[in-house]
């Protein structure tokens, strides 16, 4: 075997090794970036596909996307926060509109979001699709023969032995099929080929890519998304007009909406008492019965944080939770106005809460003058004194109510809609004492506040719980969700699986001994690959033994670096 | 009986500050040992780099004339050996020796420099742990023991490394360093003293998504620091091979460190081998989300740098999977990935607000 043909040079080496090497991947073959063609439209439309579906654009679209992404993360979303956009628009009067204009209150359904990963789809399936057949047509062919030189190879090695060149060749395509090797022998020399799960991953990931997208866009097309606040012993129905607030997708229409009702039984709240993690909810569920259809069963069931209730498509989510003193007014008279809980939101993880008392009508004041009342309310479950703006737990420990009254027009009439826990008060005036002060007062469960001149009182009779719940619908999630899991194995296939070739040869030398050269080429550059070629060299050595003889040449290539690990001296 | 069960938590936290402040002191040793390994180690002159890089035409020439062989007549038959070339047209240079430069007293303190890491990370993995206990939860409720556990996390995937035997001994003073900072930017600016979950915080999806995603943030770290090198080395390669003459304390660190090309391929490895894995912690956290609030994508700030940062090293391993942009262009976008995992772990934290603000700063 020993070459010494030194003359060869680097342009012999790679054309040789490029018939080997060929179709060692589906990845598409990357052109320098030819110029549009003169042919009218079809070669225009063929060019510009060409374009599109080349790992070059394929990169330029990936990184467009997360750089288009950024502003979504940054710029408040209408889609999350209503209010912060408005507040956005409030506040800059320049910016604001050119935002607007810009679709940047809502990045992620925006046009020109829309359109970079409309393309980068397109550029995938474009991308797929041809990979697929040359990979098919890859595992229907056979590992293409041996170069001439296998010398040229990343990983190469050699011995003589007695014997017989066939019998080599047997014993290699043996191993290399005992090894899931394809294999078979041409010429002088077995040609072998493994790791296709490589490129089978790498397909799947890109094709579980495809589905993940599919399944997302359909699932924003047909979302929904309600909220509904519900007292204890409270119910609800799935319609439309039950739902406190309701979002969805541009495609969804009423009737998506599955049949269902419930009524919340009981909400439990406890939460640790000691320690660092004081206040940290330790039960924190909705005990709900519920029933599916016009006419369907009552079932019972706990709703948790991270435990929704399944109906269908849809899901109910317990996602907050509550206080609603229950509140009774009276008139200057003694005839009561107003009786009934009210939720108050809370404020912080201590559910100290505020909100606001509306009584509309049926009020008169010690003059007997028709007019509305409101109180501002401050709610601490927990009071310890001294702690006046906070409540010091989340439970019902020491509930202590802080009202503020107001008197005059509510402003609910205007039309402009008003939120539940907030007074508008730029019609009304607050109850003064005698002496000009603020009527303020802390009420414990069961106590009276009276207001100033014979306007009435308030009483707090006690305390319901509220929980909230979050209906979502969410079609395709199970789509995704299997999409996420091929993307993950094809992703380690793609990636951990090396696709290498190995060629055995053995051909009798002049002097009628066999000369058996070993050569190992991967997909990309690997110790894997000599490891696993000293290997096969050392079990082939045991069944072709080495020939005794002196070494024709002992200088070793100042190129090549031995393999760090020689798997044939294990 | 409760009182009692307070005391032992105040007493556990107490213990976690000690430890972490102890481990900050051996860290701080071993910085300093590793200084001198690199001090020492400066004394020994090499210049393999341009001795690689000029003998290469002549070296280039000539065909490999590799028979290796069995040791003629005995009984005792060598195996063949296995000759590995490199991919034509790449530059052969041979790996620098380590930052102890083939001193042996550098040597002495490099070891001694890994032993104080193992000292220091058993100290901070205990001080996590305690921390841990005395809140009874995992620790990573807030960007205090987010660092604790990315710091101890990043030291373990260093000292794994070393403990396969891979030739990463270079990485101890920079990790050293950041580890330090780490901590430093934990102590003082980042304290909890102790920190409520809220119950969307209850699942044990959270645990699979956030210990994922620290180890992912330990791995990119390294991953991005021998991408730095490999900028470095390869940017000391160029010059050399172009005739350049850099300075001597570029000429005395480069020519230890490994070849360029095996910086390159280390950080290649390290980006594409945890990829797998950072798409696993974004499903889990998509999973997580679905359960607890109701949707399980909603382009909420931290979903959506976790997922800027994931194009961005998708970006990375196509343009090395592509031709034209392997070496230094793929490097900068390794960089700019890393660059995006860290901002969504700070700058979001810091800058925005978003549903994931209750793991407060
Ligand atoms: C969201 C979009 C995409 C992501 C996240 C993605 C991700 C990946 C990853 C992680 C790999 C493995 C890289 C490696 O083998 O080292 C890969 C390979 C590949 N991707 Fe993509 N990809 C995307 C879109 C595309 C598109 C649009 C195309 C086609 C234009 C494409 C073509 C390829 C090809 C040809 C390979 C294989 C390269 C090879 O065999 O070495 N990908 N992709």
């Amino acid at each position: 075997m020993s070459n010494t043909d030194t003359s060869t040079g680097r342009t012999s080496d790679e054309q040789e090794l490029g018939a080997a090497a060929s179709q060692l991947s589906t990845a598409p073959q990357e052109d320098a970036p030819n110029l549009p063609p003169a042919l009218g439209v079809i070669g225009w439309a063929r060019w510009f596909w060409r374009q599109l579906t080349s790992m070059r654009v394929a990169l330029l679209l990936l990184f467009l996307l997360s750089l288009g992404a950024i502003p979504g993360s940054l710029i408040p979303q209408s889609g999350t926060d209503e209010t912060k956009v408005a507040d956005f628009m409030k506040r800059h009067d320049v910016l604001g509109p050119l935002y607007d204009k810009l679709g940047l209150f809502h990045v992620y359904s925006s046009v020109w979001f829309s359109s970079i990963y409309i393309l980068l789809f397109i550029s995938l399936i474009g991308c797929i699709v041809p990979r697929t057949w040359q990979f098919v047509g890859q595992l229907r062919g056979r590992p293409p023969g041996a170069p001439r030189r296998l010398t040229r190879l990343p990983a190469y090695t050699t011995w003589r032995t007695e014997t017989e060149p066939e019998q080599v060749r047997e014993a290699a395509l043996v191993l290399l099929r005992k090894r899931r090797f394809r294999a078979h022998v041409t010429g002088d020399a077995v040609a072998a080929e493994k790791g296709y799960l490589r490129e089978v991953g790498n397909l799947a990931f890109h094709i579980a890519l495809i589905v993940m997208l599919t399944s997302f866009a359909w699932g924003q097309l047909y979302k929904s998304e309600g909220n509904k606040l519900i007292l204890e012993g409270d119910g609800f129905s799935n319609t439309l007009t039950q739902y406190d607030d309701f979002k969805s997708g541009t495609l969804f229409d009423t009737d998506d909406l599955d049949p269902f009702s419930f009524n919340l039984k009981d909400f439990k709240g406890t939460y640790e008492t000691t320690g660092p993690n004081r206040g940290t909810p330790r039960t924190y569920e909705a005990d709900v019965s519920y029933s599916v259809g016009a006419y369907g069963k009552d079932k019972k069931r706990t709703i948790k944080v991270n435990e929704p209730l399944v109906i269908g498509d849809s899901k109910v989510y317990l996602t907050a939770h509550g206080y609603a003193p229950v509140i009774t007014v009276r008139d200057g008279k003694g005839k009561v106005v107003y009786s009934q809980p009210v939720a108050l939101l809370p404020l912080d993880s201590n559910v100290t809460s505020s909100g606001a008392i509306k009584v509309m009508d049926g009020y008169r004041d010690a003059k007997g003058v028709a007019e509305q009342l409101g109180f501002q309310a401050f709610f601490l479950p927990t009071y310890v004194p001294g702690n006046e703006l906070a409540s010091q737990f989340p439970a019902l420990d020491n509930p202590v109510l802080n009202l503020i009254g107001y008197h005059g027009d509510l402003g609910v009439n205007a039309g402009i809609p008003q939120s539940v826990y907030q007074l508008d008060k730029s019609h009304m005036k607050v109850f003064k004492d005698a002496k000009g002060a603020e009527v303020r007062e802390n009420l414990k469960p069961g106590e009276t506040m009276t207001l100033p001149n014979g306007a009435g009182s308030v009483t707090y009779e006690g305390t319901q719980e509220w929980a909230n719940f979050q209906v979502t619908r969410q079609p395709a999630a199970g789509w995704a969700l299997g999409g996420a899991i091929v993307a993950i194995f094809g992703l380690a296939g793609s990636l951990f699986i090396q696709r290498r070739r190995v060629w055995v040869r053995a051909v009798r030398g002049s002097d009628g001994i066999t000369v058996v050269e070993l050569g190992g080429l991967g997909r990309s550059e690997s110790a894997k690959v000599p490891e696993e070629l000293g290997d096969l060299a050392g079990i082939l050595y045991d069944q072709a033994p080495g020939a005794p003889e002196t070494p024709v040449s002992d200088t070793p290539d100042p190129t090549a670096v031995p393999a760090e690990s020689e798997g044939a001296e294990k | 009986m409760q009182s009692l069960a307070a005391a032992t938590n105040e007493n556990l936290a107490n213990l976690s500050n000690t430890l972490i402040y102890s481990a900050m002191a051996v860290y701080t040793l071993a910085f300093f040992t590793y200084i001198a390994e690199w001090t020492f180690g400066s004394r020994s002159k090499i210049s393999r780099t341009a001795a690689a890089l000029t003998a290469k035409p002549a070296a280039g020439a000539k065909a490999p004339e590799v028979t290796v062989k069995n040791a003629g007549g005995t009984a005792v038959l060598e195996r063949p050996k296995v000759v590995v070339r490199a991919a034509a047209g790449a530059r052969d240079v041979p790996d620098g020796p380590g930052a102890h430069g083939g001193d042996v007293q550098g040597d002495l303190y490099g070891r001694i420099a890994v032993s104080l890491t193992v000292l220091a990370f058993l100290i901070e993995f205990a001080g996590v742990l305690a921390r841990a206990l005395s809140v009874q939860r995992a620790p990573w409720g807030n960007m205090y023991e987010f660092n604790l556990t990315f710091s101890t996390t990043a030291v373990g995937v260093y000292l794994v490394f070393l403990a396969l035997k891979k030739d990463i001994r270079w990485l101890g003073l920079p990790l050293v360093t950041s580890v330090l900072l780490d901590l430093g930017l934990a102590v003082t600016v980042l304290y909890t003293a102790s920190d409520q979950l809220v119950p969307a915080l209850h699942s044990y999806w959270l645990y699979i998504h956030v210990s994922t995603a620290i180890l992912c943030g330990a791995v990119f770290y390294v991953g991005a620091v021998a991408t730095i090198l490999y900028l470095f080395k390869d940017s000391y390669e160029n010059k050399l091979a172009s005739g350049g003459k850099p300075g001597t304390f570029a000429t005395s660190v480069m020519e230890r460190l490994p070849a360029s090309a095996s910086l390159d391929k280390f950080s290649y490895r390290i980006n594409a081998a945890v990829f797998p894995l950072w798409t696993f912690t974004i499903i889990a956290g998509a999973i997580w989300a679905g359960d607890a609030w109701g949707r399980y994508w909603g382009w909420d700030p931290k979903e959506t740098w976790a997922f800027i940062t994931w194009v961005a090293y998708a970006t990375y391993l196509h343009a090395r999977a592509t031709a034209g942009w392997k070496g230094r262009k793929a490097a900068y976008i390794a960089l700019i990935a890393f660059a995006c995992f860290l901002f969504n772990y700070y700058g979001v934290n810091i800058f925005v607000s978003g549903k994931h603000s209750y793991a407060g700063v």
